[in-house]
């Protein structure tokens, strides 16, 4: 029996000039976005140093990179990868195990490099 | 210009089986599962840096705006300046990409062409500053590749432990081994493009899958840029 529920792709993905144009409009405007994020960035890289503020504004200044840099990701993938587009399968299955192993990776590295002391090492 | 995908496409063939997992083609699925497994090498990468970071001892580790502060034809102090052209370039290029493949998606060759040749150029400019970057890193601080004794190598550096330089030759060299990688694909699938090829077919995936990789490329260069530059 034929399964109606199911919306299978078509490589005939294509649209119309109209909604190109709003395609077109979303895509600068996250250009900006992704270009003022990175503009902060590099200004507080260059004028809020790690030398140069108190050991407290720096902790707040290294955890704002990450964020960052996580907020610019996201856009990359989501619009630009077009993930956001994609199916919510597709898109579990992509996120969902690599960010269970990023969290992994990240959880070793703060709890077990204490050990690892890299630069005494002789073999 | 009716290809073979303007029709919908057989059900009973689909991916053979009938259906297509996740509604998507087989090659934007793989190139998919390709780019995580990429990712994970270069998550990687960046662990590892933090594994030897954290062994030396605060104030050890070079601070990255007082190391990389050179750009071309001056000779004054930018710190992170050509960095920050580098990361402005790459996320132009990908810009470009993103909007080759939306021209693709309305059949407009001409745009598709356009936009691709600037997505080349944007990678092969941004492979010439990583050039221009590992050519000062190594020179050193008196700026000259000629004087052996204080440039840059894989087992000592004028700038602090040896690691520093080690993983700055290792994750940007293989970065920019991927943007070389992603520069080739670029230029065979513009040739492609500008040859009909992809119109005939009724469809452009293949620059999307290309711009996929080139994503990707752009969304690594923006960690290292954080973990190596920023941190």
């Amino acid at each position: 029996m034929e399964r109606d529920d199911i919306i299978e792709y078509s490589l005939d993905a294509h649209h119309s000039e109209e909604k190109g144009a709003k395609i077109r409009k979303e895509i600068l405007k996250v250009t900006l976005i992704l270009s003022v994020i990175t503009a902060v960035e590099i200004l507080a890289g260059v004028f809020f140093g790690k030398r140069v503020v108190s050991s407290g504004t720096w902790e707040v200044i290294k955890y704002s990179y990450i964020v960052l840099t996580v907020i610019k990701a996201g856009y990359i993938v989501l619009k630009f990868m077009h993930l956001g587009d994609e199916r919510k399968s597709l898109r579990l299955t992509i996120l969902i195990p690599y960010v269970f192993f990023l969290i992994y990776l990240v959880f070793i590295l703060l709890n077990e490099a204490f050990a690892v002391d890299l630069h005494n090492y002789n073999p | 210009m009716a290809g073979e995908a303007t029709k919908a496409i057989d059900p009973k063939e689909l991916w053979g089986g009938g259906r297509s997992p996740f509604s998507t083609s087989y090659g934007k699925m793989m190139m998919w599962f390709f780019l995580i497994s990429d990712a994970l090498t270069f998550g990687a990468f960046i662990v590892a840096l933090g594994f030897f970071r954290y062994t030396y001892s605060e104030g050890v580790w070079p601070v990255s705006e007082e190391v990389f502060f050179h750009i071309p034809f001056s000779h004054g102090h930018f710190p992170l300046l050509y960095v920050a052209f580098m990361t402005f370039v790459l996320i132009v290029s990908s810009v470009t990409m993103v909007l080759a493949v939306e021209a693709g998606h309305r059949m407009d060759k001409k745009a598709v062409t356009k936009w691709l040749a600037w997505t080349v150029v944007g990678g092969a400019v941004f492979l010439g500053s990583q050039v221009w970057e590992w050519g000062t890193f190594i020179a050193g601080p008196d700026g000259l590749i000629s004087t052996w004794g204080d440039n840059a190598r894989i087992g000592w550096n004028p700038y602090g432990p040896p690691q520093y330089a080690q993983f700055f030759y290792c994750v940007t060299g293989f970065h920019g081994f991927h943007v070389f990688s992603g520069v080739v694909i670029n230029i065979i699938i513009l040739i492609n493009v500008i040859g009909g090829t992809y119109h005939e077919r009724g469809h452009y995936e293949m620059v999307e899958k290309g711009g996929l990789y080139w994503h990707f490329v752009d969304l690594v260069w923006v960690f290292v840029f954080t973990f190596f530059y920023l941190l």
